[in-house]
Parts: structure tokens; C-alpha cells; sequence
């Protein structure tokens, strides 16, 4: 009987001898944050102690790595507050700065390039066309005659159809109504960017490369933290920004004021005001993704 | 123990054969480990090293992706009409149907990993270890639906080879039922397929109620081309025995899929060009291109004009009923629906983007190789398989040769 049960002691201890190795083979290659990593699971599911833990460890990490001390925020989505955006189409002249400033603030990767707001030069004649319109547009001075701007990206949809097709939920709309995503849980399948009807997603084709001096030490973990190859990203209206009370970058660069920002709850923001006084246009308002980011025409 | 014996009975089969044979592995060796080289490039600097970006997401992979899930779905619809027909050798026709369905969804899962910026994070997308967006993303129905119908192939396949390895008879019970659940899986997994694309207002190129039963009417069109080849060289080679007859009805069935289909085409054609709204961007650069960038227009009238000829020989009965001309159109027609999965389903979706915007997208060598990697994976699979297969069904392997150590024939 004895024996009996040895030998499948020593059997089932086979059995494992394979994971085992295979498992330790993996292993051999990888630091313990990095296995940590692999196994952490979606942020969303994870309580408060959770979280700290692997924000910490994240400040840890990006402190030795880019030698800037670093914060990465967790902070969740205020109850009452309701973020809602809203651009001037008659005050914009296209300049650009918000793509920059954007760029800046938001770590977006400088080789390959991506920018998280596209500029559309459109031609007056033509009105909001698409097939007319240019992101393209390279002269000596803007604004140019007979064209207009419309910068877009990402409209913060209330029926977000890139939340929906996520196979793993790593992107969701926060209480707070910022769609963000979590670079850790992304697998990088892409259906997201299929599916949004801005182009408002972008992904990291390779490793993303920003100068050292350059990049913004004071982060969010759903939003301006570097990232990896292999996911996707987007706008979070500066998410480490307006969850602390300031305006987006692209709000504040904007040298014409043609950006606005603020509470959709608050019956006295100045969003508000806009969207009862002005003439309001919502993009694409036929696929009803709703979004929170309104253009208007202030003259 | 039992099924090691028959796991050991099989590795002696693909390890054993003749000149032709090991010629062949080799090639597939050769071509696997060139096509591995490229996408080991891929997997050290990124996707960047595909011609993919943010304007057109999707490419080659995914295109080839959906392609493979058709073939794999209508390898099994053969069943219906070689039940209904009585075509004789029923038993060997579901086991080779099953067989490629089983090659074919193991190159879909293939592509997908692939495609995907973290392949290791695969599991993510799993119900309990992962976070699973069931039932809202269809990406987690079409894993379901091709993973259960993979599971119901293996098992039906390995069953079946099993029991006549060990001279047994097969569960007819449990066995029947499973190929009977089989039949509508395989609709399923195209037609969600189909949706996976299907539902997306933002493309208006795939916003289409007839994408889904345009994917079935195709897969009815390359998947049985693939399998009047098979069994036109198993005939030759092994004492599997289909009549002529057989062969000229599923290229009957063949017809009216391809009648099907090109009347679903030229539905969509009218549909876009006479009310001729701002989304005929999209056909317009299918067909003709913008400007200068024709590389897609020339794919998609290749598959048109391969298609319509195949059609043609399909339609008349003296060509059908010619195995030479048959074969002709049987490889017109795989590749004329190739082309359409791989190259025309997909690039025009995203061109222009959703913003306007042209990205002018042909495969890089890297997708190339990739995909030339996985396919003779999958046919080395499919190489081994049905050679295991064959040694049971038609060559008398079992156990007994196993123990008596007599030599398989090749």
C-alpha cells in the first residue's frame, strides 16, 4: 500500500517536472517585477491597497529609469463631476499647439511618432467633409484663406463602441466619464481602433522613444505614464491633470481660447454655459456613441 | 496507457515514410524556418515591422485570419451533402473534413497571436483567469464558438482513429450526436466572424447586413475547392475509394455558393454605386484606386476575374464533369476567395480612415513571411495528421502492427 503511494507520489512529481522547467526557463530570463507584472491582473477589479502597491512600485521603477523622481497617481474619479469639453470651430486657426502641448504633457512617444489630437484642415466651400479634408497641411502661416480647423480627438463617448468590442475589458469609461485604458491589461488586438469612429486610439507599433529631459515625471497610472510596445493609448483629458483640479494642456496652450473644459453637472460651468447658448455640433451624432465633447461656434 | 500506445502507434506513423514524404517535410521545414526568421524580427522591435499604422489597423494577418475561419467552417458543411447524397465512404470524408477544420482553426489562433501587440497576455481575454467581455465584445464570442468547435473536431477525429487503431468499434452515441452539433457550429463560427466586422458603424465599408451570408456563400466556394484536390490524391495514392459522382456533385454545390455569391456581390455593388453616397470612397478605392495607389484595385480584379472563370468552368457541365478543368477551377477559386478574404475584405475597410485619410497599405515582408511561416505549419499539421490517418483507415495500422513491429507501408 505503502509503496503504492510513493510511487505515485514520485509520479505525479514527474508529471510537474515539465511545468516546472518550463516554467523556470521563463522565469531565468525575467526580474521579479517583471513576473509580478506578467500576473498582475485588470486594474479595474483590484481594491485601493492593490493599486497603491503597484503604483508604488511603478514610481520605483520609472525613477531609476528616466533618473526624474516620478509620481503615479491612482487617484478615482470624483463623485458629482462629470467632465465635458467643448472647441470653438470659428475661433481655431489650426496652429498646432494643443498637438504639441498634448504630446508634451502626455509622454506620447516622439519615434514613432504619435499624437493624440489630429488637426483637419477643411475648405470652407466644402464645410465639414471629410473626403475634403487634410491632416496633411504644411504652410508657411495658418490660418490659411478659405480653410477652417476642426481639431479631433478623442470625444469621451457616454456609449463608447471601443469599451464595447474590448475582449478583455482593459478599456472602460471611468465614473468620472474619462475613457481610459489600462496599458497593463491591453493585449494589443487593435479592435478598439476599428471600432472608433474619431481615430481617437493609437497604438505603440514599436518601442515607444522619448528623450529623457523631456519626458513629464507627474503621471497617472490610466493616463501619462510611459508606456510599452504593443498597447494602445488615447486622450483621458489629461486625467493626472483634471482629477487634481487643472485644465487639460491643450486647454491652457490654446492661444485663441477656443478650447473649454469643465463640469457637465455643474449647472453654472462655463461648459454649460455653452451648451445652452450656443449653436452646438456633435461629430458623427448618427452613430449615437453621444460623446462629451461638443464643437460650437462662438462668433 | 492505452491512449500512450496509440500516441506512440501515431509518432511511429509521421516518423516512418517514403523519399516523397521526407522530401516534403524538408520543404515545409525550409519554408517554416524562413518565415520564422521574419517574424522573429517582428517579435524583437514590434508590429512597426509590418506596413500596419494607426490609419489602417488591421492588415494581411486579420485578413487571412478570416479566410482560414471559412475554410475550416466549410470543410464540415460537406458533411450535410455526403450524408443526404450517400456519397459511400461517409466515415472517411468527416474524418478529413474534420481533419482540415482542425489544421485550419489551429492556423486561425495562429494569426490572431500574431496580430496582437502582447501575445503573452493572450490569457487576458480568457473567462476566470482573464476578465472576458462576454457577451458585449463579439472577439470573446468568436474565441468561444472556434474553440468549441475545435474541441468537438479533435475529440470526433481522435475517437474515431482510436477505437479502429485498438480494431474497436466507435461510440456511435456520443460520436453521431457530436458531428450533428458540428455542422451548425461551423455556420457559427463564420457568422460570428462575420459580425466581428459586421457591427462597426464606424467602417462603413463592413456595415452590411449581407457580410455575413457572403462569408458563408465564400467558404462554401474555397473550402470544398481544398478538398476535391485532397480527394482526388487520395484516391491515386491510398484505397480510399469516392466515386466521380461525388466529386461532381460537391462541385455542383460548389455552383450555386459561387451563384450565391455573386449575386450578393453585385446586390452590394448596386447598393453603393447607385445611391452613390459618400461611403463609395471605400469601393472606389477597392476597384480603382486613388490616384496613383492601385495595388489593391490589381488584387481585387484578379480575384474578380478568377472567380467569374471558375464560376463559368463550374457552370458547364462539360467542364465540370472534366477533372482537368474541374481541378483548373477548384484552384481559381481558392485563391479568387484568398485574395477577396485576405486583401479585399479588409485595406478598403480602412481606406480612407475615419477621419478621411488615405494609408496606402500593401503586406510588408515580414507579414509575408509570417504568414508563409504559419500556413506550412499548418500544412506540415495537416501533412501529419492525415498520414496518421491515412495508416489506420486505408493501411490496416493498429495496435497489432505496433506489437508485432511490422513495417508500415508508405
Amino acid at each position: 500500500m505503502q509503496k503504492k503511494e510513493n510511487n505515485s507520489s514520485r509520479r505525479d512529481f514527474l508529471k510537474k517536472l515539465p511545468v516546472l522547467a518550463a516554467g523556470a526557463t521563463a522565469l531565468a530570463g525575467c526580474s521579479s517585477q517583471e513576473v509580478e507584472e506578467f500576473f498582475q491582473r485588470n486594474f479595474k477589479t483590484l481594491t485601493k491597497e492593490e493599486k497603491d502597491k503597484i503604483v508604488k512600485n511603478l514610481e520605483k521603477k520609472y525613477t531609476e529609469k528616466y533618473g526624474k523622481k516620478f509620481t503615479v497617481s491612482d487617484k478615482p474619479a470624483t463623485d458629482g463631476i462629470l467632465f465635458g469639453y467643448a472647441l470653438d470651430l470659428s475661433r481655431c486657426i489650426g496652429c498646432r499647439r494643443c498637438v504639441y502641448a498634448c504630446v508634451k504633457e502626455n509622454n506620447q512617444s516622439r519615434d514613432p511618432q504619435i499624437h493624440w489630437i489630429q488637426v483637419l484642415q477643411m475648405e470652407k466651400i466644402k464645410g465639414i467633409d471629410l473626403a475634403h479634408a487634410n491632416v496633411h497641411y504644411n504652410p508657411e502661416k495658418v490660418p490659411e484663406e478659405g480653410h477652417f480647423y476642426m481639431p479631433v480627438q478623442c470625444q469621451q463617448c457616454t456609449n463608447p463602441p471601443c469599451t464595447k468590442v474590448c475582449p478583455t475589458k482593459a478599456t472602460y469609461k471611468d465614473e468620472d466619464g474619462i475613457v481610459v485604458v489600462d496599458y497593463n491589461w491591453c493585449i494589443g488586438c487593435r479592435y478598439c481602433m476599428a471600432a472608433c469612429p474619431y481615430g481617437a486610439r493609437h497604438f505603440n507599433w514599436g518601442e515607444p522613444h522619448i528623450p529623457d529631459e523631456e519626458i513629464n515625471p507627474d503621471t497617472h497610472y490610466l493616463g501619462n505614464r510611459p508606456r510599452t510596445k504593443g498597447v494602445v493609448e488615447k486622450c483621458t483629458f489629461c486625467i493626472q491633470r483634471v482629477r487634481k483640479g487643472r485644465y487639460p494642456a491643450c486647454v491652457e496652450i490654446c492661444p485663441t481660447g477656443s478650447r473649454k473644459f469643465g463640469n457637465l453637472l455643474d449647472p453654472n460651468s462655463e461648459i454649460r454655459y455653452i451648451l445652452e447658448n450656443k449653436r452646438v455640433l456633435i461629430f458623427k451624432e448618427e452613430l449615437n456613441t453621444q460623446p462629451k465633447f461638443f464643437y460650437f461656434f462662438g462668433v | 496507457m492505452k491512449f500512450l500506445r496509440f500516441i506512440a502507434g501515431c509518432f511511429r506513423i509521421i516518423t516512418k515514410g517514403g523519399r516523397v514524404y521526407y522530401s516534403c517535410l524538408f520543404f515545409l521545414f525550409v519554408l517554416i524556418l524562413w518565415g520564422a526568421f521574419g517574424y522573429y524580427g517582428q517579435l524583437d522591435e514590434g508590429l512597426i515591422k509590418t506596413n500596419m499604422r494607426d490609419s489602417v489597423s488591421w492588415g494581411f494577418y486579420i485578413g487571412n485570419f478570416t479566410f482560414l475561419v471559412g475554410v475550416a467552417a466549410a470543410a464540415v458543411m460537406l458533411v450535410i451533402p455526403a450524408y443526404i447524397y450517400n456519397w459511400g465512404p461517409i466515415k472517411e470524408i468527416v474524418i478529413f473534413g474534420e481533419i482540415l477544420a482542425i489544421c485550419a482553426v489551429i492556423m486561425c489562433i495562429a494569426f490572431i497571436i500574431v496580430d496582437i501587440g502582447q501575445p503573452l497576455r493572450f490569457w487576458h481575454m480568457l473567462p476566470i483567469v482573464g476578465t472576458m467581455n462576454f457577451p458585449y465584445s463579439i472577439l470573446s464570442w468568436d474565441f468561444f464558438v472556434l474553440f468549441f468547435y475545435f474541441l468537438i473536431n479533435i475529440i470526433v477525429v481522435t475517437h474515431l482513429l482510436y477505437k479502429l487503431f485498438y480494431k474497436k468499434e466507435y461510440n456511435k452515441s456520443i460520436i453521431l450526436p457530436m458531428v450533428m452539433i458540428s455542422i451548425p457550429a461551423a455556420i457559427a463560427i463564420h457568422t460570428v466572424t462575420a459580425f466581428l466586422f459586421n457591427a462597426l458603424p464606424a467602417r462603413p465599408y463592413w456595415n452590411s447586413a449581407l457580410l455575413a451570408p457572403r462569408f458563408l456563400t465564400t467558404a462554401f466556394c474555397s473550402g470544398p475547392a481544398i478538398l476535391i484536390l485532397v480527394f482526388q490524391v487520395l484516391r491515386k495514392t491510398t484505397k480510399f475509394e469516392i466515386k466521380d459522382e461525388a466529386i461532381f456533385t460537391i462541385a455542383e454545390l460548389m455552383v450555386y455558393a459561387m451563384f450565391i455569391y455573386l449575386f450578393f456581390t453585385i446586390a452590394e455593388f448596386f447598393k453603393e454605386f447607385y445611391s452613390n453616397t459618400e461611403h463609395i470612397v471605400y469601393w472606389k478605392y477597392l476597384l480603382m484606386g486613388v490616384e496613383q495607389n492601385r495595388e489593391i484595385s490589381f488584387y481585387s480584379w484578379a480575384s474578380i476575374v478568377m472567380g467569374v472563370t471558375a464560376f463559368l468552368l463550374f457552370l458547364i457541365p462539360k467542364t465540370r464533369k472534366n477533372l482537368f478543368t474541374l481541378n483548373i477551377g477548384a484552384v481559381l477559386i481558392y485563391f479568387s476567395v484568398y485574395l477577396e478574404k485576405g486583401i479585399s475584405l479588409i485595406i478598403p475597410g480602412f481606406s480612407p480612415d475615419v477621419l478621411g485619410q488615405y494609408y496606402f497599405y500593401v503586406p510588408s515582408d515580414t507579414e509575408i513571411r509570417t504568414a508563409v511561416m504559419i500556413f506550412s505549419a499548418g500544412a506540415l499539421l495537416f501533412t501529419f495528421i492525415s498520414k496518421i490517418a491515412i495508416a489506420i483507415l486505408f493501411e490496416g495500422f493498429s495496435i497489432d502492427s505496433l506489437e508485432k513491429k511490422v513495417p508500415v507501408k508508405s
